[in-house]
């Protein structure tokens, strides 16, 4: 490869063109003289346009600019879990030790420690074939996950020698018989998907814990979701509430040009969190990516390309992976003002016109699929979108939502009445349930489906209702539409609604929720018998019974207590049939 | 690099100037003017290349001909800070302007500012107690939190900010605020208002101005937040101080962003401003906050007035995606003649729940706030249905709610401008009274235990 050096010509923000080198499209490049990182992302004649990851102010023409010969690629191999990088995977306490509590420029980190020692332990042996994706040998990189070293995609051979002992990640640990010496770190440049056997349907829920998410609107493992709203509706909660309490084996949470202060709520709060199924801190599987609103724009482009890479590199091992994307609205941003230096004719609001196609070639990157070596991986993505004035007929909101098929519709008007998580339960679906509903009968109960429809059928015959309660009062109606507008309120309020601040209801399992589910349509079986009999519909409603197993929810044990709660509540209603 | 002077102005354009082949030139490069008159001007560089050079000109480009000499001083945009900047008047470019002498530097900061590494912040969680009910019982203020006021015109958006800055104190220790205060584009009377009221109160000897008027350069207003918050890190960060940024109004900062953006044909975004809108805000925005190892901080109340009152707009919108949470002010409450008018309902603030509770406030204090705005939700939902259906229409219970928000807003909301009610007495204690109109029985997003530890026994005034 050629190492050429040009200069630069012309420098607009985040924008510059160098003369005198002629590097390949998205070709990492050093500008100036400071070596600030920049990318290659258009040629023009003689000119190539370089966005920089860095702050250019005193930047001028005529410094150098230097190929590396390399695409913008991110360092894969044990210790990427427990890190928090900045876009271009800069491990942001290494950035603090060399300079500092504000982030300046020209400093490079590696985003693998490259002197730690690991116990490598060879699971292949002298004389295996082995091809790309193959395991050859682990590594226990948390308390929690058990990080497989593969063979890097494009090789492939017989193994001359291997061997398990301590080495660090540029150390060769297997050498094949052509000479091919494989180490424990791999580079994949970001914007490339890594390669995969095939893609398969999914089938398995990826369980979060969240009532209204894994009960009416569910994800699969490997499928996508976007959740639009407008600022303080609770998008960021949601999307932490996923990275806490999803059933992922790998979490992988970017923080895509937000809020400095929230993304250290969320580095704080995270080494604390504990995983409800291991006991071990949630932080052992998880990797984040935190780019703030002020951190350079080119940085925020990137970051979404990073984090995904580390997804799938995750998702080879054979892992279940969720990324969290908070917000991809910002990463359109990064985009339209990259588009806008370019001076490039701009699509609907400024955007540049492959908008949608950028947005669809990053979702689709999920996927559970088949792995090169041959066991099951999956990548859930969860993108936040932040439209503008809360209105998602805007080109981020609709290019996302013409992909994903989970949509999960933030509402500022529930979020003003404090009902959260403030998803609406009218305009929000999912695509998923008829391929999930299997798993739901074996795994769950055999009519967990069907109970699901009743619940959903009860809240859109409520919204009808409320729109004639609206105009004459709830007093108008005939009972039985009373008692439906009760029993809705209950889904409401005990169900949908939860408390991600609270200890015990921030995370129900899908059991206890089918439970809570049946104890809603419980009450209403037989409120509707109570009241054939002759009960007054307000002593229904007012049973005693009923407010405990409501507020049963905040206490530990529920989930055994439940059953218990109901019989009582049942027996009440039946009582007030005999007090009339 | 000092010394040359070009005289190859090819095209003027609003706020721009175009000139040829130069030197090479910084990407954010410091420019004077020479106008063939003698007078002087600033600029900066905003784009270079080997052939041309834009600079944009922060005293407007009246005047200028192609004689006209610039020199390229070599260095980007620095601000002289020191100490004793606390007590002076500057104006938008940080030159005095209360005709003291110039800021002796002990220091020349980078007006840019660079950003705060996430990893080393620290998580803002001091109370700020600012005497003001609606706002420290409903939208609770913390320490290094960036908190707006989305106002409009001819709201007292002002009175607001400054009670807040002569109030505000922490609960948890002695220390002061430094106020920095930042207008852009405000009327003279407007600062006059300011300065008298800091002058009064005694505070403006414990703040540093930066004063842009409307007749002062629109496009020197894109600098002055920059170099006010430039002076609020070196107080805070080199000198322990906790400073409060106030800057108003950020609707003109967005014009002149605006401005600079068609002079120079950029591709726009909503509403024609450019599309790095939001980038451009977050650098002022993040800019509050507090870090490890340092005792400073920096808190934020940028004042916006909403054009239109709508709330949509793009510069309250992206301000709102980037702050966190906003104290909105109510044109049909300042009609109805509550001061302060603010909406609570639409109010947030994100970092409340941080900085609430036992030890920090009082351990009721997110009960009492839950079950207020609850119970003053439903109140003004039910004046919508009382207009239709009449209050015989209701319930003991909407009665009673209805009646709530009405002693809500003119007992709870309403203050006066020097009224400063302390969090636990004034303002938790007060909620109690009020919410003990209100049966016990409908009470329930208030605790048993707090119930009956805070309830005042004599039920019904």
């Amino acid at each position: 490869m050629s190492k050429e050096n040009g200069v630069i010509y012309r420098i607009s923000g985040p924008v510059v063109t160098a003369v005198g080198i002629s590097p390949r499209m998205y070709e990492v490049v050093r500008v100036g003289d400071e070596g600030l990182m920049g990318e290659v992302i258009e040629l023009h004649g003689d000119q190539s346009v370089i966005q920089v990851y860095e702050e250019t102010s005193g930047v001028r023409p005529g410094e150098p600019v230097v190929r590396t010969g390399q695409t913008l690629s991110v360092q894969l191999g044990p210790g990427l879990l427990t890190k928090i990088y900045d876009g271009i995977q800069r491990p942001l306490p290494e950035l603090e030790k060399t300079m500092g509590v504000f982030i300046k420029r020209g400093v490079d980190a590696d985003g693998l420690d490259l002197e730690k020692i690991w116990d490598f332990n060879a699971t292949a042996k002298k004389g295996d074939s082995v091809s790309s994706g193959d395991v050859i040998g682990t590594v226990q990189e948390t308390k929690t996950i058990e990080h497989k070293v593969m063979v890097p995609p494009g090789v492939s051979g017989k193994i001359k020698d291997i061997k398990s002992g301590d080495f660090n990640v540029t150390q060769t640990v297997c050498t094949l018989e052509d000479g091919t010496e494989i180490q424990m770190m791999q580079k994949w440049p970001v914007r490339t998907p890594r390669p995969f056997t095939k893609k398969h349907a999914p089938e398995v829920p990826l369980q979060t814990g969240q009532r209204i998410l894994d009960f009416l609107f569910p994800l699969a493992k490997g499928g996508t979701a976007g959740i639009p709203g407008p600022f303080g509706s609770g998008k960021t909660v949601t999307q932490q509430q996923l990275a806490k309490w999803s059933d992922a084996d790998i979490v992988v949470y970017i923080g895509c040009g937000e809020r400095g202060n929230e993304m250290t709520e969320v580095l704080d709060e995270f080494p604390h969190l504990m995983d409800p199924k291991t006991g071990e801190a949630l932080m052992n599987r998880t990797t984040m990516i935190a780019n703030t609103s002020n951190m350079p724009v080119a940085a925020r482009e990137a970051s979404v390309y990073t984090g995904i890479t580390i997804a799938e590199y995750f998702r080879d091992m054979g892992y279940d992976v969720a990324l969290m994307a908070d917000s991809t609205s910002r990463w359109a941003e990064a985009m339209r003002e990259i588009s806008s230096r370019l001076e490039e004719m701009p699509g609907e609001e400024g955007y540049p016109a492959y908008l949608s196609s950028r947005l669809a070639e990053f979702y689709e990157r999920a996927g559970r699929v088949e792995t090169l070596a041959g066991g099951d991986g999956s990548v859930s993505v969860i993108g936040a979108v932040s439209p503008p004035g809360g209105d998602i007929s805007e080109p981020v909101s609709q290019g996302t939502l013409r992909i994903v098929k989970v949509f999960w519709g933030l509402d500022a008007g529930l979020a003003r009445q404090r009902h959260f998580p403030a998803i609406n339960w009218l305009n929000s679906y999912s695509l998923y349930p008829p391929s999930l509903d299997q798993w739901y009968r074996d795994n769950i109960k055999g009519d967990f489906p069907e109970i699901r429809t009743e619940i959903s059928a009860l809240l859109q015959v409520e919204a009808e209702l409320q729109e004639i309660v609206q105009l004459v009062g709830s007093d108008a109606l005939p009972v039985d539409q009373q008692l439906t507008l009760e029993v809705a309120r209950m889904i409401r309020e005990f169900f949908l609604q939860q408390n991600a601040f609270h200890d015990v209801d921030t995370y129900s399992d899908l059991k206890l929720q089918y439970n809570m589910a049946k104890a809603i349509l419980s009450f209403q079986e037989e409120s509707k018998k109570a009241i054939a009999g002759g009960a007054a519909l307000e002593d229904v409603v007012n049973i005693p019974a009923r407010t405990d197993l409501m507020r049963g929810r905040f206490e530990s044990g529920y989930e055994d207590k439940i059953d218990e709660m109901l019989e009582a509540m049942n027996k009440q209603i039946a009582d007030t049939m005999e007090a009339n | 690099m000092t010394g040359k002077e070009y005289r190859t102005i090819t095209d003027v354009k609003g706020p721009l100037v175009f000139l040829n082949k130069t030197e090479p030139v910084a990407f954010g490069e410091i420019v004077e003017l020479r106008l063939t008159d003698g007078t002087l001007k600033n600029g900066q560089v905003l784009d270079t290349s080997d052939d041309q050079v834009i600079v944009q000109v922060f005293e407007g480009t009246a005047s200028i001909d192609k004689q006209t000499g610039i020199k390229f001083l070599g260095d980007v945009f620095k601000l002289p800070v020191s100490t004793d900047m606390i007590g002076r008047i500057l104006d938008g470019a940080g030159r005095p302007r209360d005709g003291g002498p110039a800021i002796v530097a002990d220091e020349m900061a980078d007006i840019i500012g660079a950003a705060i590494n996430p990893y080393s912040r620290q998580s803002p969680s001091s109370f700020i107690q600012t005497g003001i009910s609606a706002i420290d019982a409903c939208t609770s203020l913390v320490r290094g939190q960036k908190l707006p006021i989305f106002s409009a015109s001819g709201l007292p958006h002002n009175d607001i900010a400054l009670q807040i800055a002569r109030q505000a104190k922490l609960v948890d220790s002695d220390d002061d605020f430094v106020v920095v205060f930042c207008a852009m584009g405000i009327t003279a009377e407007e600062y006059n208002f300011f300065v008298h009221d800091l002058e009064r109160t005694g505070a403006l000897e414990n703040a540093c101005l930066f004063v842009n008027l409307a007749d002062d350069p629109a496009v020197e207003r894109l600098i002055t937040p920059r170099l006010a918050l430039t002076a609020a890190e070196y107080l805070a960060f080199e000198h322990d101080y906790h400073v409060l940024v106030i800057y108003t109004d950020m609707t003109n900062y967005c014009e002149s962003l605006r401005q600079i953006g068609a002079a120079r044909e950029e591709v726009p975004g909503r509403r024609g401003y450019p599309g790095y809108m939001y980038t451009d805000l977050a650098m002022l925005y993040e800019r509050a906050g507090l870090v490890k190892g340092k005792k400073g901080s920096i808190t934020q109340f940028p004042i916006l007035t909403m054009p239109g009152d709508d709330i949509t707009h793009p510069i309250p919108d992206l301000s709102g995606y980037i702050t966190e949470g906003q104290i909105v002010i109510s044109r049909e409450l300042h009609q109805k003649g509550i001061y302060p008018p603010i909406n609570v309902l639409p109010s947030l603030s994100r970092l409340m729940n941080a900085g609430i509770g036992d030890g920090k406030t009082r351990e009721d204090h997110k009960s009492v706030s839950d079950q207020l705005y609850a119970a003053y939700a439903q109140g003004r939902e039910l004046r919508g249905l009382v207009a239709i259906v009449g209050e015989d229409a209701l319930n003991e219970r909407d009665l009673q709610l209805l009646k709530f928000a009405d002693i809500f807003e003119d007992q709870f909301l309403r203050q006066s401008r020097d009224e400063d009610r302390s969090i636990g007495e004034g303002t938790l204690d007060y909620a109690w009274k009020l919410l003990s109109n209100i049966d016990t029985k409908y009470l329930v997003r208030l605790d048993q235990k707090w119930i009956d530890k805070y309830h005042p026994t004599d039920k019904k005034e």
